[in-house]
């Protein structure tokens, strides 16, 4: 057989080329990893689709491995900026799989052009964010690409952490009668970034959300009985977090809205721009399956960080409906929430 | 998730019981806005209504009715090197006339090299059109901005101050492709019809915050239905509701128009407006995707504004597009049958392949039903987790 007669296993899209929704993280995002990636370069790790990979290493100690891009416009935000989010970023696929973040590397791809003292400025709040992450940058790299092929720049991280052996967190452990938790309130990140885009000013102003969840995610682990599992609900907010859980463990998953914090502010730039809190992005938020016995414990450890003070239960779950998310409104009606398709889009009116 | 004044359940629960008490025979009631029918299926809102009572959703979206042949005379525009094309961020995936593999849309323009940019108001149109004209870089040719001017009288005279801006301005290097939508013509379309089976119209506060009530009184006399002006929240639209249900069920049953929108829309709307909308528009006809052509229902610029029209500027392409034959768009906009009524609802039509116009926009009726799918058709178990039980 030659190479002529190789057949790419690619089933054929309805849409040829990549659009801006393959990297919304929702259902184009999950079809383009299936039918491209997964299918063509297939391991048990990749396959249990986690945020971070957790490897064999010795007897006493687990390796996870997670690895992220960083393309964020503007590179800075009120709230943050693309140096501390993808070192906070990285800490948190790590953190959510119950590693502690040892190290992390970083490449940055610059555009011609780029000032060197904007750079720095990055630079200055990568160190700043590993310090407080207490996790060392042990290796990078650095290229250039011709003015126009890149806006300032983009960093490429890989984080490596330590999983103790005691610790096994899956969606295939999630329970009918388990609980919903969530950190504190949603889409603050999402809405900050396509607020300053859009040059939408609200009072009081949107910030992003964007922190470590480490400490967080390791005292859950140490302390509360039969935790099942934790997601960081990123891009496609929490309604692909929650669908992607759901339909791991084929369970359904009722959240309650009138539960569901949302600021005010962010309730009010959705709606203006037409947009669903359930799907904006987070980048310092918890999402945690525990079962009901250790709701209170959960809450509590999740109430004394102050990323977490607005820590509440959601939802629970239930084995009515195989892998579907369901919302219950305020007015005790239902609804169905779907994966998100793709890009955000601001509606009309 | 914090609830508003116009979205507080007790308000809703004494609305909703009033429905229910007042309600007393099979209706039908039409809405015509997009932000009502996201309203109305986010929150359940017809999960809440008498069983016998029907809401169905007209052609309340501008981006779904805009004819196909509009969008791929936008994506051949978009994809003109020199060129910068501005439209609202809802537009990018809707499909225009469609082959056999391809789906063919803005946002694939975009993916293929197209300089499209999202905007949020056509003045957004006017600064990038502006700081071409002042580029004076040498080498870079100066690039043509076209705005996709579209949507209902609500967005028009957005469109009408950036077009004025534009001649005031003396750019050369801006044009606007327009296919602005008028409701109460499409409206007339409907309830021509004899069979239309529509009871009450709840009618778009919005649209009439600036447009006024006046052809909305015609409407109720000539079709002799209730009309209620109302607004996008679960309390306005359920307020618009048991107003149309009142009078429906009263004795002779009525058909006024009652502005239940009056904190915001007054009957002569937005007068300066209408004015700066008069100057720079003329009315026309105008074909709607999934529904036909509609006389007097649409909007084309004015013999002085001419120059900025960018369906003149770039010449014309042909391409014929037919709806597929099991796709009933016409039937769900004219508000004949939900969405979730047509047999390809879900499994032939979905949003990513699209066979008719409400499918094709986030906030067409069709999508809206796919995006907030109710369990109420998969036997529910009805023993709801109480509130009071998770409220922490």
């Amino acid at each position: 057989m030659s190479i002529a007669d190789w057949s790419c296993p690619v089933a054929n899209h309805a849409s040829e080329t990549i659009t801006m929704s393959h990297g919304a993280g929702g259902r184009l995002s999950a079809q383009l990893f299936e039918e491209v990636f997964a299918k063509n370069y297939p391991s048990p790790e990749l396959l249990a689709r986690g945020d971070s990979a957790v490897l064999d290493w010795s007897s006493e100690n687990r390796l996870a491995v997670s690895t992220d891009a960083f393309v964020v416009q503007p590179l800075i935000f009120p709230g943050g900026d693309i140096g501390k989010l993808s070192v906070y970023g990285t800490v948190n696929d790590l953190a959510v799989q119950g590693a502690e973040p040892v190290a992390l590397t970083m490449a940055w791809v610059l555009e011609e052009g780029f000032p060197i003292e904007e750079l720095a400025k990055l630079a200055c709040s990568v160190g700043k964010a590993a310090a407080e992450c207490s996790i060392r940058v042990v290796a990078g790299d650095t290229k250039v690409v011709e003015r126009g092929r890149a806006h300032g720049c983009y960093i490429a991280t890989t984080g490596i952490g330590r999983v103790k052996p005691s610790v096994n967190l899956s969606p295939h452990a999630i329970r009918s009668g388990d609980c919903i938790l969530i950190s504190g309130p949603i889409g603050d990140h999402g809405m900050a970034i396509m607020s300053q885009r859009a040059s939408l000013v609200f009072d009081p102003p949107l910030y992003s959300d964007a922190a470590p969840l480490h400490r967080m995610t390791l005292e859950l682990i140490a302390k509360v009985p039969g935790l099942r599992c934790m997601r960081d609900p990123t891009r496609g907010g929490i309604a692909a977090s929650l669908n992607e859980l759901a339909n791991a463990c084929g369970l359904c998953f009722e959240i309650q809205e009138a539960c569901l914090p949302v600021r005010p502010q962010v309730h009010s730039a959705c709606d203006l721009l037409g947009l669903d809190p359930w799907i904006v992005a987070n980048e310092g938020k918890l999402l945690a399956i525990v079962p009901p016995e250790s709701v209170e414990i959960s809450l509590q450890i999740l109430r004394s960080h102050s990323i977490g003070s607005l820590a509440a239960q959601i939802g629970t779950v239930q084995d009515l409906y195989r892998g579907l998310v369901i919302a219950r409104t305020l007015y005790g009606t239902q609804r169905i929430v779907p994966m998100p398709a793709g890009e955000l889009l601001p509606r009309i009116c | 998730m914090q609830s508003t004044d116009f979205a507080n359940p007790i308000h809703v629960a004494a609305l909703v019981r009033q429905i229910h008490a007042k309600s007393t025979r099979p209706l039908t009631l039409m809405e015509v806005c997009g932000g009502q029918t996201h309203a109305i299926l986010r929150y359940g809102i017809d999960q809440l209504l008498p069983p016998e009572l029907r809401i169905v959703h007209g052609p309340g979206c501008p981006v779904c009715v805009t004819p196909a042949e509009t969008i791929d005379r936008a994506i051949e525009i978009a994809s003109k090197p020199g060129v910068i094309f501005c439209t609202f961020g809802d537009m990018l995936r809707v499909p225009g006339s469609q082959t056999d593999r391809n789906r063919n849309d803005l946002m694939q323009a975009k993916s293929r090299g197209a300089d499209v940019r999202v905007i949020h108001s056509p003045l957004d149109a006017i600064q990038i059109a502006l700081a071409e004209s002042q580029n004076t870089t040498p080498g870079t040719p100066k690039r043509h901005v076209v705005l996709f001017a579209i949507g209902f009288e609500t967005t028009a005279p957005a469109t009408a101050m950036a077009i004025r801006m534009a001649k005031e301005l003396a750019l050369v290097s801006f044009s606007a492709l327009v296919c602005h939508v008028l409701v109460p013509p499409a409206l007339e379309a409907i309830f021509d019809d004899a069979d239309h089976g529509i009871d009450g119209l709840l009618a778009a506060g919005h649209v009439c915050t600036i447009a006024g009530d006046g052809p909305y009184h015609r409407i109720a006399k000539e079709f002799k239905l209730p009309i209620a002006i109302t607004g996008f929240e679960p309390v306005d639209l359920l307020r618009g509701i048991l107003n149309l249900v009142e009078q429906l069920e009263s004795k002779p049953s009525s058909h006024r128009v009652d502005n239940l929108y009056e904190h915001i829309a007054t009957a002569d709307g937005n007068l300066q407006a209408q004015r700066t909308v008069e100057s720079v528009f003329a009315v026309c006809d105008q074909h709607w995707r999934g529904i036909g052509p509609i006389p007097q229902s649409g909007l084309k610029l004015q013999p002085q504004y001419a120059s900025f029209d960018a369906s003149t500027l770039f010449p014309p392409v042909k391409l014929a597009c037919e709806q597929p034959s099991c796709c009933r768009a016409a039937d769900v906009l004219r508000g004949k049958i939900r969405p979730i009524e047509c047999p390809a609802f879900g499994t032939l039509c979905t949003p990513s392949q699209p066979l008719g116009a409400p499918m094709v926009s986030n906030e067409g009726a069709c999508a809206a039903y796919f995006l907030y799918q109710s369990l109420s058709d998969k036997s529910l178990s009805k023993t709801p987790t109480p509130i009071e039980k998770l409220a922490p």
